[in-house]
């Protein structure tokens, strides 16, 4: 099934139609999303009033950190293992994008958090920290990718890092975890059900199904990108050496 | 798999790091400048530096396996040592350790020594429980130099990687200094503390070395 998908020219056929696809639905969703979530769902008083409007970014961009990282993971594991190009151009592409949602989902958070629990930053918050140590970790694979002087040699050391990365994630989780947290426990993905209300509910799935379509959509312009970037490279030696 | 360049390599580094200079005093040195520094920033409270004193030695202990662990596969990568040793047929990741392993025991082991007496200037109760202290700053030392070490093999071919190795290694350190800085305080979770410090440290030990493999291949290409 990688394989399949390995093959540059099929990605570049089919991204030409998905990725335009996912911005149309993502606008869609969002917006809807947003929408209802800023102007028609009622405010929240437990939650700290309409600050909690931002739940409908926050939470999303926080699913977004976390899938983001161990999709870059999963890439780096393909190309590590079955060396295909295009595994390796998604990984590349992720971890900007990720440290992008992981920094909005840090952003919103502290400006969630100053109203409601009156601090910006809590050390000893469990899923702040982890968030912040994914930053660190999107922001060190891209430093180490930047800092090898061939693409292969960039594509290797990257994907050892991210493997680690992603081993070491359930640690930092846990150890993390030893900390109490500010944060309510989970209230969409529980045993019995989402405990939210659906008035809530419906506009933050939707959000959330923006935003991942959007990120893929984001992804896929990226590795497109990278391709023309490598083809330009290739059609310019190609030009040299013919004189 | 024959031990001799595995034993070449544990012998180089422990070379390495008492060379140079002031040898094994230099790492000390830095952790002790380090651990000074501190009390001269944030005042000099007894009862503040009592309560921040261990978690210091925590800080200066990683900064310190830091700076150390800059050099420790980028000269063998400049001078061709890694090749032959990647030629001898001995896991990589056995060389690697050992490599690491040396260079904790010239510069980590001696930092957890050092630490009671920081410990003491800290303004801590002179216990047996310093001694404990020692043990699990040891302890924790060691899975720091492995992670660091997964980052100075990913950089050795870097040049100014020392920065590199500090971005890459610090989120890995993260479990260790929690479970370490835990283990020190007598809040609840403390008692079990030492025991996750060292799985952390088991950790570091299984699956570093594999990874610093895979690392220092990629640096001999």
């Amino acid at each position: 099934m990688f394989s399949w998908f390995a093959n540059p020219l099929r990605f570049m056929r089919l991204s030409n139609w998905l990725a335009p696809l996912c911005y149309a639905l993502a606008v869609l969703l969002i917006g809807w999303g947003l929408w209802q979530g800023l102007w028609m769902v009622p405010k929240d008083d437990y939650q700290g009033g309409d600050i909690m409007r931002v739940m409908f970014i926050h939470v999303p961009a926080a699913w977004l950190a976390m899938a983001s990282y161990m999709a870059m993971a999963v890439m780096s594991f393909i190309w590590f293992i079955w060396r295909h190009e295009v595994a390796d151009i998604a990984a590349k592409s992720i971890a900007p994008l990720g440290a992008v949602w992981t920094a909005i989902c840090l952003a919103t958070g502290s400006i969630w958090g100053k109203p409601t629990w009156g601090t910006w930053w809590q050390w000893d918050d469990a899923r702040m920290m982890s968030v912040l140590f994914m930053f660190f970790l999107f922001l060190g694979y891209m430093a180490l990718r930047a800092s090898m002087d061939t693409r292969q040699k960039a594509a290797r050391a990257g994907a050892i890092l991210a493997m680690v990365g992603a081993i070491n994630v359930p640690l930092i989780k846990f150890s993390v975890d030893l900390f109490t947290s500010l944060h309510q426990d989970s209230s969409v993905l529980t045993a019995d059900g989402p405990k939210m209300a659906a008035v809530y509910l419906w506009p933050l799935l939707a959000s959330g199904l923006g935003h991942t379509l959007l990120f893929a959509g984001l992804t896929q312009t990226l590795m497109r990108a990278e391709i023309w970037d490598r083809r330009t490279a290739q059609a310019n030696a190609k030009l040299m050496a013919e004189g | 798999m024959r031990p001799a360049p595995i034993l070449s390599a544990f012998r180089q580094a422990l070379g390495e790091a008492w060379a140079g200079g002031a040898g094994a005093l230099l790492p000390l040195g830095f952790f002790a400048g380090a651990a000074v520094l501190v009390p001269l920033g944030i005042g000099t409270d007894p009862q503040t530096l009592r309560a921040v004193g261990p978690g210091i030695l925590w800080v200066a202990l990683a900064l310190s396996s830091l700076v150390t662990l800059e050099r420790i596969f980028q000269a063998d990568t400049e001078d061709g040592a890694l090749d032959l040793w990647l030629q001898t047929g001995a896991p990589a990741s056995a060389i690697a350790g050992a490599k690491t392993f040396a260079h904790w025991l010239a510069a980590g082991l001696p930092l957890a020594l050092l630490s009671p007496l920081l410990a003491l200037m800290f303004q801590a109760e002179a216990s047996t429980d310093l001694l404990r202290n020692a043990a699990l700053y040891a302890l924790g030392g060691l899975a720091f130099y492995f992670w660091g070490g997964v980052g100075a093999a990913l950089s050795a071919t870097v040049r100014r990687g020392g920065l590199l190795i500090s971005l890459i290694a610090l989120p890995l350190y993260v479990p260790t200094a929690i479970f370490g800085a835990l283990s020190m305080t007598h809040g609840p979770g403390s008692e079990s503390a030492p025991l996750f410090l060292a799985a952390s440290t088991l950790f570091a030990l299984a699956v570093a070395p594999f990874a610093m493999a895979a690392a220092l291949r990629l640096a001999a290409d």
